[in-house]
C-alpha cells in the first residue's frame, strides 16, 4: 500500500532527516520525494510504500504527528487512493 | 505522480475550508422483526440494529484516519416505523424507546425512521403511529421522524397535513423546557426519498436491501473558496468551477462510501451530492451566494443563484459517482449556516423568499424557528405550500420549523452543535384555517398521467 506523507511548517534544519529516519526505522520505503519552501514555510511531499513494513498506515499516521509536534510542523499521512480519487478521472 | 498542486489542493481542503463526509448512514431492514407484540418487536429491533451497526463508528474513524478526511456524522436509518408497529396500534413508543437505546449502544448520533408514508391515504395503525411522535420525540434523544404527506404521482394527503401542523405545535409544547428542541428532529415531506442519508429525514425505503451505506459529503467552503479568486469572472465562468469542484468532492464521498460498505458488510447505497453547511464560519451555503455577487442571501437574485449552484454540484457530482441519491442539492437550513442566520436576524431573508429559494433546490424551509404561538393551520399552510411546489415540479420538498414555545418575533434561540441558532421569524399573520380544515386529498397533477 502506498501512502503520502506530507510534511509542512516553518522551516529549520534537519527537518527531511528527522522524518526520513522514522520512515527508515519503520521499514517503510521513499519511491519519490519532493521539497520546496515558500515563504520560509517549508513543504515536504513523499510517495512512500508501506508495503514492507509492519506499522499500518494509522500507526504510521500517529507516530508521524508525534514527531511533528515535537519539531512544531504538520505531518499528515493519507492513502494515495485520496489523491487519485480526487484528481484522477 | 499526483501533483503537488493537487496534494496541497486536497490538504487545504480539509484544513482550511472544512471539507468532511457530513454522514455515513447505514440503512437497515427491520420487516423481519414484525411481531404481533411491542415488547417483542421492541427487543428485535434493538437486537438487529445493535448487530448490523455494531461496527460503524469504528469503522467510520479508520477510515477517516487512512483518508485523512473527517467523517463527522455516524447514523443508521431504517424501515419506516409505522410499518413496524402496525400490529400494536397505540404502543408505538415502546418500539421508539428500543431503537434510541440502540442508537446509543451504538454510538451512532442520530437514528432516522421514525416514519410514515401517507401520501395518498392514512391507514388508522398510522394515524395512531403519527399520534406518537410528539411522545417519541420528547422521550427519546436521539430518534428522528418524518412523514410523507404527498408525491407527484399521488397528489396531497390534506388530513395528514391538516394533523402534522398540530403534532409539530405538541412536540413543541412536550420539549419547551428545551425550545421546542423536538421539532428540529421531524420533517414533513413530498416526494419523500428512500435512500436518502441526511437527518432528520433519512428512513430506509422498503424497496431498499437488508443492509446499505448511504453517504452525504459536505463541502460549502470548498466551494466558497474556489469561488473567491473569481471576481469578474462571467456566470459561466463560475458555474463551470462549481462544477468541477462538486466532482472532486464527491469522489471522495465514493471512495469512502464504496470501502465503508465492504467493512460494514452492507451493499454500497448512493452517494448524496447534497452541499450540507454548518453554523461555522467558512462552511456556508448563503456565503457562497454571496460570493456570486449578492450583498446579502434573500436579495433579488438569490433564487437565480442557487439555482446555478444546485445544478452545477448536480452536474459536476453526477460523474463522479456512480450511484447518485438522496436529496442530492444545496441545503439551505437557516439555524445550521451562519450566512442564513445573519441573514434573518437583519430581515434580509424572509419565509417568503426560503419558500421561493425551496422551489430550486433541496429541501425546504428547513430549520426556521417560528413565533410559538403559530397556529396550527398555518403551520400546516406552510406544509401544504411546499408539499405543492415538490409536488408540480416533481421533487423532494419539506418542512422542519421549529415553533419555539413563548417567545416571538425579535427573540432568537439557541440549539446548540450542528443545529445552531436562530432568529424567530415571522409567519404570515393571515389566516388559512378553513381551507386546511378541508381536508380530504388534493388529486395528482395532471403531468402525474404518463402511462
Amino acid at each position: 500500500m502506498r501512502a503520502i506523507v506530507t510534511v509542512i511548517g516553518k522551516d529549520k534544519s534537519g527537518i527531511i532527516a528527522k522524518v526520513a529516519t522514522v520512515l527508515a526505522d519503520n521499514s517503510v520505503n521513499i519511491e519519490d520525494i519532493s521539497q520546496t519552501i515558500v515563504q520560509g514555510n517549508f513543504t515536504m511531499i513523499m510517495l512512500c510504500d508501506l508495503s514492507g513494513s509492519s506499522l499500518a498506515l494509522t500507526d504510521l499516521s500517529s507516530v508521524l504527528k508525534k514527531l511533528g509536534e515535537e519539531i512544531g510542523v504538520s505531518i499528515h499521512v493519507q492513502h494515495e487512493d485520496i489523491f487519485n480519487a480526487m484528481h484522477k478521472i | 505522480m499526483i501533483s503537488r498542486k493537487e496534494i496541497i489542493e486536497t490538504i487545504n481542503m480539509v484544513e482550511k475550508e472544512h471539507f468532511d463526509v457530513r454522514t455515513i448512514t447505514m440503512g437497515i431492514s427491520l420487516l423481519s422483526c414484525i411481531r404481533e407484540s411491542a415488547e417483542v418487536t421492541a427487543g428485535l429491533v434493538y437486537d438487529r440494529i445493535c448487530r448490523k451497526a455494531e461496527n460503524i463508528v469504528k469503522v467510520a474513524a479508520e477510515l477517516g484516519e487512512l483518508y485523512g478526511v473527517p467523517i463527522i456524522n455516524k447514523r443508521v436509518s431504517i424501515t419506516p416505523a409505522s410499518i413496524i408497529c402496525a400490529p400494536f396500534s397505540g404502543k408505538e413508543t415502546v418500539v421508539a424507546k428500543a431503537l434510541d437505546k440502540a442508537a446509543l449502544t451504538c454510538g451512532i448520533d442520530f437514528l432516522g425512521g421514525y416514519s410514515a408514508l401517507v401520501g395518498k391515504s392514512m391507514t388508522g395503525y398510522e394515524k395512531s403511529f403519527i399520534e406518537s411522535i410528539p411522545e417519541a420525540l420528547s422521550t427519546t434523544e436521539r430518534l428522528c421522524s418524518s412523514v410523507n404527506v404527498g408525491s407527484s404521482k399521488t397528489g396531497i394527503n390534506m388530513d395528514a397535513v391538516r394533523l402534522l401542523g398540530e403534532i409539530i405545535l405538541k412536540t413543541a409544547d412536550l420539549t419547551k423546557d428545551k425550545d421546542g428542541l423536538g421539532c428540529a428532529k421531524f420533517v414533513a415531506f413530498c416526494n419523500a426519498v428512500e435512500d436518502n442519508p441526511f437527518m432528520a429525514g433519512a428512513f430506509h425505503g422498503v424497496s431498499e436491501g437488508e443492509t446499505v451505506i448511504n453517504v452525504g459529503v459536505s463541502g460549502p467552503g470548498v466551494v466558497h473558496s474556489a469561488l473567491k479568486n473569481m471576481a469578474g469572472a462571467s456566470t459561466e465562468e463560475i458555474a463551470e468551477k462549481i462544477k468541477k469542484t462538486a466532482f472532486k468532492i464527491t469522489r471522495v464521498g465514493q471512495l469512502i462510501a464504496k470501502e465503508a460498505a465492504k467493512r460494514l458488510d452492507a451493499e454500497f447505497g448512493i452517494v448524496d451530492l447534497s452541499l450540507a453547511p454548518t453554523p461555522v464560519m467558512g462552511d456556508s451555503v448563503a456565503h457562497i451566494l454571496e460570493e456570486m455577487g449578492l450583498e446579502s442571501v434573500g436579495a433579488h437574485g438569490t433564487t437565480a443563484a442557487l439555482a446555478m449552484l444546485n445544478d452545477a454540484v448536480k452536474k459536476g457530482g453526477v460523474m463522479a459517482s456512480s450511484m447518485v441519491g438522496g436529496l442530492s442539492g444545496a441545503f439551505i437550513p437557516v439555524s445550521e449556516d451562519i450566512g442564513m442566520i445573519d441573514a434573518a436576524k437583519s430581515g434580509a431573508i424572509t419565509l417568503s423568499k426560503l419558500e421561493a429559494m425551496t422551489a430550486v433546490c433541496s429541501v425546504g424551509i428547513d430549520m426556521v424557528a417560528i413565533p410559538g404561538d403559530t397556529p396550527a393551520s398555518t403551520i400546516s399552510g406552510m406544509i401544504a405550500d411546499e408539499a405543492a411546489i415538490g409536488m408540480i415540479n416533481n421533487k423532494t420538498t419539506a418542512v422542519r420549523v421549529i415553533p419555539v414555545p413563548g417567545k416571538t418575533v425579535g427573540d432568537s434561540v439557541e440549539f446548540g452543535g450542528l443545529l445552531g441558532s436562530a432568529p424567530i421569524m415571522a409567519v404570515s399573520p393571515y389566516s388559512c384555517e378553513k381551507f386546511i380544515n378541508r381536508g380530504g386529498r388534493m388529486p395528482a397533477p395532471i403531468h402525474s398521467n404518463k402511462n
